[in-house]
Protein backbone atom coordinates (compact mmCIF):
# COMPACT_ATOMS: atom_id res chain seq x y z
CA UNK A 1 0.00 0.00 0.00
CA UNK A 2 0.96 3.74 -0.07
CA UNK A 3 1.79 5.79 2.50
CA UNK A 4 2.01 9.84 2.48
CA UNK A 5 5.30 10.06 4.41
CA UNK A 6 7.49 13.76 4.29
CA UNK A 7 5.31 14.60 1.15
CA UNK A 8 6.09 11.51 -0.56
CA UNK A 9 4.14 9.05 -1.63
CA UNK A 10 5.67 5.67 -0.66
CA UNK A 11 5.34 2.10 -0.78
CA UNK A 12 4.96 0.34 2.48
CA UNK A 13 3.67 -2.77 3.98
CA UNK A 14 0.93 -3.58 6.50
CA UNK A 15 3.43 -3.38 9.39
CA UNK A 16 4.34 0.47 7.59
CA UNK A 17 7.59 -1.74 6.46
CA UNK A 18 9.27 0.47 3.19
CA UNK A 19 8.79 -1.75 0.44
CA UNK A 20 11.32 -0.11 -1.89
CA UNK A 21 14.66 0.80 -0.16
CA UNK A 22 14.89 2.91 -3.26
CA UNK A 23 12.42 5.35 -2.13
CA UNK A 24 13.83 5.90 1.45
CA UNK A 25 15.80 9.16 2.07
CA UNK A 26 17.37 11.05 5.20
CA UNK A 27 13.76 12.63 5.50
CA UNK A 28 11.44 9.98 5.02
CA UNK A 29 13.56 8.53 8.40
CA UNK A 30 13.38 11.47 10.55
CA UNK A 31 9.55 11.50 9.68
CA UNK A 32 9.35 7.62 11.24
CA UNK A 33 11.40 8.30 13.83
CA UNK A 34 8.74 11.10 14.84
CA UNK A 35 6.16 8.45 14.24
CA UNK A 36 8.24 6.38 16.90
CA UNK A 37 8.61 9.62 19.76
CA UNK A 38 12.01 9.47 18.51
CA UNK A 39 14.56 12.30 17.89
CA UNK A 40 17.02 11.47 15.64
CA UNK A 41 21.10 12.16 17.00
CA UNK A 42 24.15 11.50 15.21
CA UNK A 43 24.35 8.41 17.38
CA UNK A 44 20.96 7.11 15.87
CA UNK A 45 22.33 7.81 12.26
CA UNK A 46 25.56 6.19 13.06
CA UNK A 47 23.54 2.90 13.85
CA UNK A 48 20.91 3.68 11.34
CA UNK A 49 23.66 3.61 8.71
CA UNK A 50 25.05 0.18 9.86
CA UNK A 51 21.87 -1.29 9.56
CA UNK A 52 21.71 -0.18 5.69
CA UNK A 53 24.93 -1.28 5.13
CA UNK A 54 24.32 -4.83 6.96
CA UNK A 55 21.11 -5.30 5.01
CA UNK A 56 22.77 -4.22 1.66
CA UNK A 57 25.40 -6.69 2.71
CA UNK A 58 22.68 -9.58 2.92
CA UNK A 59 23.60 -10.10 6.57
CA UNK A 60 20.55 -11.16 8.67
CA UNK A 61 20.26 -9.10 11.55
CA UNK A 62 19.86 -10.06 14.49
CA UNK A 63 20.05 -7.85 18.53
CA UNK A 64 23.29 -10.57 19.29
CA UNK A 65 24.73 -9.50 15.89
CA UNK A 66 24.30 -5.65 16.75
CA UNK A 67 25.66 -6.15 20.20
CA UNK A 68 28.88 -8.11 18.63
CA UNK A 69 28.92 -5.09 16.25
CA UNK A 70 31.66 -2.71 17.58
CA UNK A 71 28.95 -0.14 16.41
CA UNK A 72 26.68 -0.08 19.60
CA UNK A 73 25.91 -2.71 22.43
CA UNK A 74 22.98 -4.19 23.07
CA UNK A 75 22.24 -1.45 26.19
CA UNK A 76 22.74 1.96 23.73
CA UNK A 77 20.79 0.05 21.28
CA UNK A 78 17.91 -0.19 23.64
CA UNK A 79 18.61 3.47 25.19
CA UNK A 80 18.40 4.78 21.27
CA UNK A 81 15.56 2.75 19.68
CA UNK A 82 13.34 1.93 23.09
CA UNK A 83 11.57 -1.23 23.86
CA UNK A 84 12.07 -3.27 20.47
CA UNK A 85 14.91 -1.68 19.13
CA UNK A 86 15.76 -3.50 16.48
CA UNK A 87 11.79 -3.33 14.84
CA UNK A 88 11.80 -0.17 15.47
CA UNK A 89 15.58 1.23 13.77
CA UNK A 90 14.87 -0.99 10.71
CA UNK A 91 10.86 0.32 10.49
CA UNK A 92 13.41 4.12 10.50
CA UNK A 93 16.00 2.74 7.99
CA UNK A 94 13.45 1.70 5.77
CA UNK A 95 14.79 -1.84 5.54
CA UNK A 96 12.46 -5.06 6.20
CA UNK A 97 11.47 -6.24 9.60
CA UNK A 98 14.16 -8.96 10.12
CA UNK A 99 12.43 -12.18 10.21
CA UNK A 100 13.45 -14.12 12.82
CA UNK A 101 13.85 -17.51 11.62
CA UNK A 102 12.05 -20.63 13.01
CA UNK B 1 38.35 -48.02 -0.03
CA UNK B 2 36.95 -44.43 0.34
CA UNK B 3 35.51 -43.42 3.43
CA UNK B 4 32.56 -41.32 4.74
CA UNK B 5 32.50 -39.78 8.06
CA UNK B 6 30.24 -38.89 10.02
CA UNK B 7 30.47 -36.57 13.35
CA UNK B 8 27.57 -37.10 15.57
CA UNK B 9 25.46 -39.85 16.27
CA UNK B 10 21.97 -38.41 17.55
CA UNK B 11 18.96 -38.41 14.83
CA UNK B 12 20.26 -36.67 11.64
CA UNK B 13 23.81 -38.94 12.14
CA UNK B 14 22.15 -41.90 13.08
CA UNK B 15 19.47 -41.47 9.91
CA UNK B 16 22.38 -41.19 7.14
CA UNK B 17 24.10 -43.81 8.75
CA UNK B 18 21.26 -46.37 8.04
CA UNK B 19 20.51 -44.49 4.73
CA UNK B 20 23.98 -44.50 3.49
CA UNK B 21 25.17 -48.07 4.22
CA UNK B 22 21.60 -49.33 2.67
CA UNK B 23 22.73 -46.99 -0.77
CA UNK B 24 26.66 -48.12 -1.12
CA UNK B 25 28.41 -50.74 -1.41
CA UNK B 26 30.74 -52.26 1.16
CA UNK B 27 33.45 -53.31 -1.15
CA UNK B 28 33.88 -49.44 -2.23
CA UNK B 29 33.10 -47.39 0.64
CA UNK B 30 33.99 -47.62 4.46
CA UNK B 31 31.36 -45.86 6.64
CA UNK B 32 32.53 -44.38 10.24
CA UNK B 33 30.65 -42.39 12.76
CA UNK B 34 31.55 -40.65 16.02
CA UNK B 35 29.98 -39.61 19.18
CA UNK B 36 31.44 -38.75 22.70
CA UNK B 37 28.09 -39.87 23.73
CA UNK B 38 27.25 -43.70 24.55
CA UNK B 39 23.70 -43.25 25.18
CA UNK B 40 20.77 -41.93 22.62
CA UNK B 41 18.38 -39.67 23.57
CA UNK B 42 14.93 -39.19 22.46
CA UNK B 43 14.93 -35.34 23.16
CA UNK B 44 11.05 -34.15 22.25
CA UNK B 45 11.18 -36.39 25.72
CA UNK B 46 12.78 -33.89 27.99
CA UNK B 47 9.09 -31.78 27.37
CA UNK B 48 6.80 -35.04 28.98
CA UNK B 49 9.71 -36.30 31.86
CA UNK B 50 9.54 -32.53 34.16
CA UNK B 51 5.31 -33.31 34.28
CA UNK B 52 5.98 -37.56 34.95
CA UNK B 53 4.32 -38.20 32.01
CA UNK B 54 7.66 -40.03 30.54
CA UNK B 55 10.48 -41.33 32.51
CA UNK B 56 13.97 -41.64 32.06
CA UNK B 57 13.72 -45.27 30.79
CA UNK B 58 11.16 -44.14 27.88
CA UNK B 59 13.91 -41.75 26.59
CA UNK B 60 17.39 -43.52 26.40
CA UNK B 61 18.76 -46.33 24.74
CA UNK B 62 22.27 -47.08 23.36
CA UNK B 63 23.55 -45.68 21.16
CA UNK B 64 24.73 -48.89 19.48
CA UNK B 65 21.66 -50.29 19.06
CA UNK B 66 20.63 -48.05 16.08
CA UNK B 67 24.23 -48.22 14.22
CA UNK B 68 23.68 -50.62 11.29
CA UNK B 69 26.45 -53.49 10.66
CA UNK B 70 28.87 -52.49 8.42
CA UNK B 71 29.44 -49.08 10.16
CA UNK B 72 32.12 -48.37 12.47
CA UNK B 73 30.75 -46.67 15.46
CA UNK B 74 34.13 -44.51 17.37
CA UNK B 75 32.60 -43.41 20.71
CA UNK B 76 35.42 -40.29 21.18
CA UNK B 77 35.15 -36.88 21.53
CA UNK B 78 35.81 -34.79 18.11
CA UNK B 79 38.16 -32.46 18.81
CA UNK B 80 38.19 -30.64 15.18
CA UNK B 81 37.91 -30.84 11.38
CA UNK B 82 40.66 -29.72 9.28
CA UNK B 83 38.74 -29.09 6.46
CA UNK B 84 41.61 -28.14 3.53
CA UNK B 85 43.36 -31.64 4.63
CA UNK B 86 39.70 -33.41 4.55
CA UNK B 87 41.04 -34.67 8.14
CA UNK B 88 39.08 -35.09 11.76
CA UNK B 89 41.02 -34.83 14.96
CA UNK B 90 39.60 -36.84 18.20
CA UNK B 91 40.52 -36.05 21.43
CA UNK B 92 41.97 -38.94 22.32
CA UNK B 93 44.94 -37.92 19.48
CA UNK B 94 43.29 -40.20 16.69
CA UNK B 95 43.05 -38.75 12.92
CA UNK B 96 40.64 -39.37 10.08
CA UNK B 97 41.04 -39.15 6.71
CA UNK B 98 37.70 -38.95 4.77
CA UNK B 99 36.25 -38.09 1.48
CA UNK B 100 33.41 -37.56 2.22
CA UNK B 101 31.94 -35.59 5.27
CA UNK B 102 28.66 -35.52 6.93
CA UNK B 103 28.11 -33.31 10.15
CA UNK B 104 25.32 -33.70 12.68
CA UNK B 105 26.76 -32.35 15.72
CA UNK B 106 23.58 -30.75 16.36
CA UNK B 107 22.85 -28.19 19.00
CA UNK B 108 23.10 -27.70 22.87
CA UNK B 109 22.51 -25.11 25.06
CA UNK B 110 24.78 -21.78 26.73
CA UNK B 111 23.19 -20.77 29.56
CA UNK B 112 26.35 -18.69 30.32
CA UNK B 113 25.77 -16.73 27.55
CA UNK B 114 23.36 -14.30 29.90
CA UNK B 115 24.87 -12.72 32.98
CA UNK B 116 23.10 -14.90 35.76
CA UNK B 117 21.28 -17.53 34.50
CA UNK B 118 23.90 -20.10 35.25
CA UNK B 119 24.21 -18.20 39.04
CA UNK B 120 23.40 -19.44 42.57
CA UNK B 121 19.62 -20.13 41.48
CA UNK B 122 20.30 -22.62 38.80
CA UNK B 123 18.34 -26.30 39.58
CA UNK B 124 16.78 -24.30 42.51
CA UNK B 125 14.47 -21.60 41.11
CA UNK B 126 15.83 -21.72 37.54
CA UNK B 127 15.80 -24.68 35.15
CA UNK B 128 15.95 -25.53 31.61
CA UNK B 129 14.39 -28.39 30.19
CA UNK B 130 16.40 -29.17 27.08
CA UNK B 131 19.31 -31.44 28.67
CA UNK B 132 18.25 -34.79 30.34
CA UNK B 133 19.37 -33.51 33.72
CA UNK B 134 17.50 -30.33 33.49
CA UNK B 135 14.14 -31.50 32.86
CA UNK B 136 15.10 -34.22 35.70
CA UNK B 137 15.84 -31.69 37.98
CA UNK B 138 12.63 -30.09 36.87
CA UNK B 139 10.54 -33.10 37.30
CA UNK B 140 11.83 -33.47 41.26
CA UNK B 141 10.99 -29.61 41.25
CA UNK B 142 7.78 -29.88 40.52
CA UNK B 143 6.34 -32.80 42.58
CA UNK B 144 7.26 -30.73 45.87
CA UNK B 145 6.32 -27.28 44.10
CA UNK B 146 3.69 -25.66 46.04
CA UNK B 147 3.01 -22.82 43.69
CA UNK B 148 3.60 -19.12 43.02
CA UNK B 149 5.01 -17.42 39.63
CA UNK B 150 5.79 -19.53 36.97
CA UNK B 151 8.00 -17.81 33.85
CA UNK B 152 8.28 -19.66 30.67
CA UNK B 153 11.19 -17.98 28.81
CA UNK B 154 12.80 -17.89 25.69
CA UNK B 155 16.37 -16.58 25.56
CA UNK B 156 16.65 -15.85 22.35
CA UNK B 157 16.15 -17.42 18.69
CA UNK B 158 16.47 -19.87 16.88
CA UNK B 159 16.26 -23.16 19.33
CA UNK B 160 15.43 -26.45 18.84
CA UNK B 161 11.88 -27.13 18.75
CA UNK B 162 10.72 -23.80 18.95
CA UNK B 163 7.01 -24.62 19.81
CA UNK B 164 8.29 -26.78 22.69
CA UNK B 165 8.20 -23.87 25.41
CA UNK B 166 4.78 -23.12 24.50
CA UNK B 167 4.09 -26.99 24.65
CA UNK B 168 5.93 -26.12 28.18
CA UNK B 169 3.27 -23.76 28.93
CA UNK B 170 0.41 -25.60 28.38
CA UNK B 171 1.52 -28.91 29.54
CA UNK B 172 1.76 -26.96 32.97
CA UNK B 173 -1.32 -25.65 33.00
CA UNK B 174 -3.16 -28.83 32.31
CA UNK B 175 -0.10 -30.28 34.81
CA UNK B 176 -1.90 -27.58 38.11
CA UNK B 177 -5.27 -28.13 37.17
CA UNK B 178 -5.12 -31.95 37.72
CA UNK B 179 -3.35 -31.39 41.07
CA UNK B 180 -6.04 -29.21 41.73
CA UNK B 181 -3.77 -26.00 42.86
CA UNK B 182 -3.70 -23.96 39.54
CA UNK B 183 -5.09 -21.15 41.53
CA UNK B 184 -2.00 -21.23 43.29
CA UNK B 185 0.09 -21.08 39.67
CA UNK B 186 0.38 -17.65 37.58
CA UNK B 187 1.85 -18.50 34.34
CA UNK B 188 3.69 -16.09 32.66
CA UNK B 189 4.93 -16.58 28.78
CA UNK B 190 8.01 -14.89 28.25
CA UNK B 191 9.87 -14.54 24.80
CA UNK B 192 12.18 -12.15 22.38
CA UNK B 193 9.38 -12.45 19.38
CA UNK B 194 6.66 -10.03 18.93
CA UNK B 195 4.56 -12.85 19.50
CA UNK B 196 3.33 -16.33 20.60
CA UNK B 197 4.86 -17.84 17.52
CA UNK B 198 7.15 -16.86 14.73
CA UNK B 199 4.41 -17.13 11.90
CA UNK B 200 1.48 -15.45 11.55
CA UNK B 201 -1.49 -17.75 11.53
CA UNK B 202 -0.28 -20.48 13.82
CA UNK B 203 0.52 -17.05 16.64
CA UNK B 204 -3.00 -16.20 16.44
CA UNK B 205 -4.51 -19.68 17.15
CA UNK B 206 -1.59 -20.12 19.67
CA UNK B 207 -2.52 -17.38 21.53
CA UNK B 208 -5.98 -17.59 20.87
CA UNK B 209 -4.81 -20.97 23.67
CA UNK B 210 -2.78 -19.23 25.59
CA UNK B 211 -5.52 -16.65 26.77
CA UNK B 212 -7.98 -19.55 27.01
CA UNK B 213 -5.92 -21.20 29.50
CA UNK B 214 -5.06 -17.74 31.57
CA UNK B 215 -1.35 -17.74 30.41
CA UNK B 216 -0.01 -14.26 30.23
CA UNK B 217 2.26 -13.27 27.65
CA UNK B 218 5.29 -10.95 27.54
CA UNK B 219 6.94 -10.35 23.78
CA UNK B 220 9.51 -8.62 22.34
CA UNK B 221 11.72 -9.42 25.83
CA UNK B 222 15.33 -9.28 25.43
CA UNK B 223 16.83 -10.60 27.95
CA UNK B 224 20.14 -8.95 29.71
CA UNK B 225 20.28 -10.97 33.08
CA UNK B 226 19.05 -13.71 36.03
CA UNK B 227 19.22 -11.78 39.13
CA UNK B 228 19.23 -14.03 41.55
CA UNK B 229 18.75 -12.08 44.82
CA UNK B 230 15.43 -10.16 43.72
CA UNK B 231 14.50 -13.22 41.60
CA UNK B 232 13.64 -11.23 38.40
CA UNK B 233 14.81 -11.76 34.67
CA UNK B 234 15.58 -8.15 33.71
CA UNK B 235 15.35 -6.84 29.57
CA UNK B 236 18.00 -4.65 28.24
CA UNK B 237 15.06 -1.68 27.90
CA UNK B 238 14.69 -2.61 32.17
CA UNK B 239 11.52 -4.36 32.19
CA UNK B 240 12.04 -6.59 34.78
CA UNK B 241 9.75 -10.26 35.48
CA UNK B 242 9.69 -11.43 38.68
CA UNK B 243 9.69 -15.75 39.22
CA UNK B 244 9.06 -17.97 41.61
CA UNK B 245 10.28 -20.77 39.07
CA UNK B 246 11.97 -20.12 36.19
CA UNK B 247 11.84 -22.61 33.40
CA UNK B 248 14.19 -20.68 30.36
CA UNK B 249 15.55 -22.07 26.93
CA UNK B 250 18.82 -20.78 27.17
CA UNK B 251 20.98 -19.58 23.93
CA UNK B 252 21.22 -22.25 21.87
CA UNK B 253 24.57 -22.96 20.12
CA UNK B 254 26.52 -25.34 17.77
CA UNK B 255 29.24 -27.19 19.08
CA UNK B 256 32.00 -25.46 20.21
CA UNK B 257 34.16 -27.90 17.67
CA UNK B 258 33.03 -25.45 14.90
CA UNK B 259 34.59 -22.48 16.39
CA UNK B 260 38.02 -24.61 17.29
CA UNK B 261 37.80 -25.58 13.39
CA UNK B 262 36.74 -22.02 12.17
CA UNK B 263 33.64 -23.40 10.31
CA UNK B 264 30.36 -21.81 12.51
CA UNK B 265 29.00 -18.50 12.24
CA UNK B 266 28.55 -16.30 15.42
CA UNK B 267 26.21 -19.02 16.89
CA UNK B 268 28.77 -22.09 15.70
CA UNK B 269 26.45 -23.34 13.01
CA UNK B 270 27.84 -23.79 9.69
CA UNK B 271 26.92 -21.82 6.46
CA UNK B 272 24.76 -24.59 4.56
CA UNK B 273 23.23 -24.66 1.17
CA UNK B 274 19.34 -24.67 2.48
CA UNK B 275 18.42 -26.52 -0.93
CA UNK B 276 21.26 -28.75 -1.17
CA UNK B 277 22.64 -29.10 2.38
CA UNK B 278 26.24 -29.34 1.48
CA UNK B 279 28.68 -26.57 3.13
CA UNK B 280 29.30 -23.43 1.46
CA UNK B 281 32.59 -23.70 1.66
CA UNK B 282 33.46 -27.07 1.51
CA UNK B 283 32.76 -29.01 -1.67
CA UNK B 284 32.62 -32.56 0.31
CA UNK B 285 31.79 -31.62 3.38
CA UNK B 286 27.61 -31.57 3.83
CA UNK B 287 25.19 -30.52 6.90
CA UNK B 288 21.57 -31.90 8.16
CA UNK B 289 20.30 -31.47 11.30
CA UNK B 290 20.66 -28.82 14.01
CA UNK B 291 24.15 -28.05 13.33
CA UNK B 292 23.66 -25.85 10.06
CA UNK B 293 22.66 -22.44 9.51
CA UNK B 294 19.56 -23.13 6.98
CA UNK B 295 16.41 -20.83 7.81
CA UNK B 296 14.31 -24.25 8.61
CA UNK B 297 13.17 -25.08 12.13
CA UNK B 298 15.87 -27.10 14.25
CA UNK B 299 13.56 -30.40 14.79
CA UNK B 300 13.70 -34.42 14.26
CA UNK B 301 11.14 -34.07 11.29
CA UNK B 302 13.51 -32.11 9.60
CA UNK B 303 16.34 -33.65 10.20
CA UNK B 304 14.18 -36.92 8.76
CA UNK B 305 13.18 -34.99 5.10
CA UNK B 306 16.91 -33.36 4.81
CA UNK B 307 18.61 -37.31 5.49
CA UNK B 308 16.21 -38.19 2.55
CA UNK B 309 16.62 -35.45 0.18
CA UNK B 310 20.87 -35.83 1.34
CA UNK B 311 21.52 -39.32 0.61
CA UNK B 312 20.14 -38.89 -2.48
CA UNK B 313 22.35 -35.82 -3.12
CA UNK B 314 25.30 -37.74 -2.04
CA UNK B 315 25.15 -40.21 -4.25
CA UNK B 316 24.74 -37.53 -6.88
CA UNK B 317 28.35 -35.93 -5.13
CA UNK B 318 29.75 -39.39 -5.27
CA UNK B 319 28.93 -39.78 -9.03
CA UNK B 320 30.19 -36.80 -9.91
CA UNK B 321 26.39 -35.65 -10.66
CA UNK B 322 25.16 -31.79 -10.23
CA UNK B 323 23.26 -31.89 -6.46
CA UNK B 324 19.54 -31.81 -6.66
CA UNK B 325 18.07 -28.80 -4.68
CA UNK B 326 15.26 -29.88 -3.22
CA UNK B 327 15.21 -29.50 0.42
CA UNK B 328 12.04 -26.93 1.02
CA UNK B 329 12.36 -26.47 4.58
CA UNK B 330 9.71 -28.74 5.17
CA UNK B 331 8.85 -29.24 9.24
CA UNK B 332 5.74 -30.95 10.75
CA UNK B 333 5.60 -30.84 14.42
CA UNK B 334 3.01 -31.26 17.05
CA UNK B 335 2.23 -29.02 19.63
CA UNK B 336 0.92 -30.83 22.88
CA UNK B 337 -1.56 -27.77 23.81
CA UNK B 338 -2.50 -30.02 27.55
CA UNK B 339 -5.54 -32.07 28.43
CA UNK B 340 -4.60 -35.03 26.09
CA UNK B 341 -5.13 -32.61 22.95
CA UNK B 342 -2.66 -30.98 20.81
CA UNK B 343 -2.35 -29.50 17.54
CA UNK B 344 -0.44 -30.04 14.28
CA UNK B 345 1.52 -27.99 11.94
CA UNK B 346 3.00 -28.92 8.82
CA UNK B 347 5.10 -26.07 6.82
CA UNK B 348 8.38 -25.17 4.19
CA UNK B 349 10.19 -22.50 3.77
CA UNK B 350 7.70 -20.69 1.53
CA UNK B 351 3.95 -21.70 2.93
CA UNK B 352 3.34 -20.77 6.89
CA UNK B 353 1.04 -23.34 8.79
CA UNK B 354 -2.43 -22.83 8.02
CA UNK B 355 -5.52 -25.16 8.75
CA UNK B 356 -6.21 -28.22 6.78
CA UNK B 357 -5.49 -32.01 6.86
CA UNK B 358 -2.61 -34.52 7.05
CA UNK B 359 -1.46 -36.12 5.56
CA UNK B 360 -4.18 -37.29 2.99
CA UNK B 361 -5.93 -33.94 2.10
CA UNK B 362 -9.62 -33.53 2.52
CA UNK B 363 -9.50 -36.42 5.40
CA UNK B 364 -6.88 -36.50 7.56
CA UNK B 365 -7.26 -38.47 10.13
CA UNK B 366 -5.14 -35.16 11.65
CA UNK B 367 -6.52 -31.38 11.60
CA UNK B 368 -3.76 -28.71 10.92
CA UNK B 369 -3.98 -25.86 13.40
CA UNK B 370 -6.67 -27.11 15.45
CA UNK B 371 -6.76 -28.58 18.79
CA UNK B 372 -7.46 -32.49 18.44
CA UNK B 373 -7.05 -36.13 20.42
CA UNK B 374 -6.07 -37.41 17.12
CA UNK B 375 -3.28 -35.31 17.38
CA UNK B 376 -2.26 -36.21 20.75
CA UNK B 377 -2.13 -39.49 19.99
CA UNK B 378 -0.32 -38.72 16.71
CA UNK B 379 2.58 -37.20 19.27
CA UNK B 380 2.62 -40.35 21.61
CA UNK B 381 2.92 -42.38 18.42
CA UNK B 382 5.61 -40.38 17.53
CA UNK B 383 8.17 -41.71 20.04
CA UNK B 384 7.47 -45.03 18.84
CA UNK B 385 7.84 -44.12 15.19
CA UNK B 386 11.35 -42.01 16.28
CA UNK B 387 13.05 -45.48 17.66
CA UNK B 388 11.20 -48.42 15.44
CA UNK B 389 10.99 -46.26 11.97
CA UNK B 390 12.87 -42.70 11.90
CA UNK B 391 16.42 -43.50 13.16
CA UNK B 392 16.80 -46.40 10.87
CA UNK B 393 15.96 -44.17 8.10
CA UNK B 394 12.45 -45.84 6.58
CA UNK B 395 10.14 -43.69 5.14
CA UNK B 396 7.34 -43.05 7.00
CA UNK B 397 4.25 -43.79 4.45
CA UNK B 398 2.32 -41.55 2.86
CA UNK B 399 4.20 -38.60 4.34
CA UNK B 400 6.71 -37.31 1.25
CA UNK B 401 10.01 -35.50 2.11
CA UNK B 402 9.21 -32.04 0.00
CA UNK B 403 5.77 -30.29 1.64
CA UNK B 404 2.81 -30.76 0.22
CA UNK B 405 0.17 -28.33 -0.87
CA UNK B 406 -3.20 -30.27 -1.05
CA UNK B 407 -5.16 -30.71 2.14
CA UNK B 408 -4.31 -27.08 3.35
CA UNK B 409 -6.38 -23.59 3.03
CA UNK B 410 -3.63 -21.02 2.05
CA UNK B 411 -5.93 -18.00 0.59
C1 LIG C 1 12.82 -30.29 24.63
C2 LIG C 1 12.89 -30.67 23.19
C3 LIG C 1 11.74 -31.08 22.52
C4 LIG C 1 11.79 -31.43 21.18
N1 LIG C 1 10.63 -31.84 20.56
C5 LIG C 1 10.66 -32.20 19.27
C6 LIG C 1 9.48 -32.68 18.62
O1 LIG C 1 8.42 -32.78 19.23
N2 LIG C 1 9.55 -33.02 17.31
C7 LIG C 1 10.72 -32.92 16.60
O2 LIG C 1 10.73 -33.24 15.41
N3 LIG C 1 11.86 -32.47 17.18
C8 LIG C 1 11.86 -32.12 18.50
N4 LIG C 1 13.02 -31.68 19.11
C9 LIG C 1 14.23 -31.45 18.31
C10 LIG C 1 15.03 -32.69 17.98
O3 LIG C 1 15.33 -33.42 19.13
C11 LIG C 1 16.32 -32.25 17.29
O4 LIG C 1 16.02 -31.36 16.25
C12 LIG C 1 17.08 -33.42 16.72
O5 LIG C 1 17.47 -34.29 17.74
C13 LIG C 1 18.31 -32.94 15.92
O6 LIG C 1 19.11 -34.00 15.54
P1 LIG C 1 20.66 -33.79 15.31
O7 LIG C 1 21.17 -35.11 14.87
O8 LIG C 1 20.91 -32.60 14.46
O9 LIG C 1 21.27 -33.45 16.75
P2 LIG C 1 21.32 -34.41 18.04
O10 LIG C 1 20.27 -35.44 17.98
O11 LIG C 1 21.36 -33.49 19.20
O12 LIG C 1 22.72 -35.17 17.89
C14 LIG C 1 23.97 -34.57 17.96
C15 LIG C 1 24.98 -35.60 18.42
O13 LIG C 1 26.30 -35.10 18.21
C16 LIG C 1 27.10 -35.45 19.30
N5 LIG C 1 28.21 -34.47 19.39
C17 LIG C 1 28.11 -33.10 19.34
N6 LIG C 1 29.32 -32.55 19.45
C18 LIG C 1 30.21 -33.57 19.55
C19 LIG C 1 31.64 -33.62 19.68
N7 LIG C 1 32.39 -32.52 19.73
N8 LIG C 1 32.23 -34.85 19.75
C20 LIG C 1 31.48 -36.00 19.69
N9 LIG C 1 30.14 -35.99 19.58
C21 LIG C 1 29.51 -34.79 19.50
C22 LIG C 1 26.18 -35.40 20.49
O14 LIG C 1 26.67 -36.19 21.57
C23 LIG C 1 24.87 -35.93 19.90
O15 LIG C 1 24.71 -37.31 20.10
C24 LIG C 1 13.01 -31.35 20.47
C25 LIG C 1 14.17 -30.95 21.13
C26 LIG C 1 14.13 -30.62 22.48
C27 LIG C 1 15.39 -30.19 23.18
Amino acid sequence: MEKLIAGKSIEVNEEGYLTKFAQWDKTVGEELAKEANIDLSDRHWEVLNYLQTEHKNEVALSIRRIGKSGIVDIKEFYALFPNAPLKTATKIAGIPKPASCI
Amino acid sequence: MKRIVILGAGTAGTMMANHLRHELDKEDWEIQIIDEREEHHYQPGYLFLPFDIYSPEDIIKSIKEFIPKGVKLLTAKIDQVIAEKNMVLLQNGDQLHYNVLIVATGAKIAPEEIPGMKGSEWQKSVFDFYTFEGSLALRNKLREWEGGKLVVHITEMPIKCPVAPLEFAFLADSFFKHKKMRDKVEITYVTPLSGAFTKPKATEALEHLLSEKNIQIESDFAIAEVNNETKQIIDYGGRAIDFDLLVTVPTNKGDALMERSGLGDDLNYIPTNKATLQSLKYENMFVLGDASNIPASKAGSVAHFEAEILTENILHYINGEPLKEEFDGHANCFIETGNGKALLIDFNYTHEPVEGTFPFPGIGPMRLLKESRMNHMGKLAFRWIYWNVLLKGTHIPFVSATMQESGKNFN
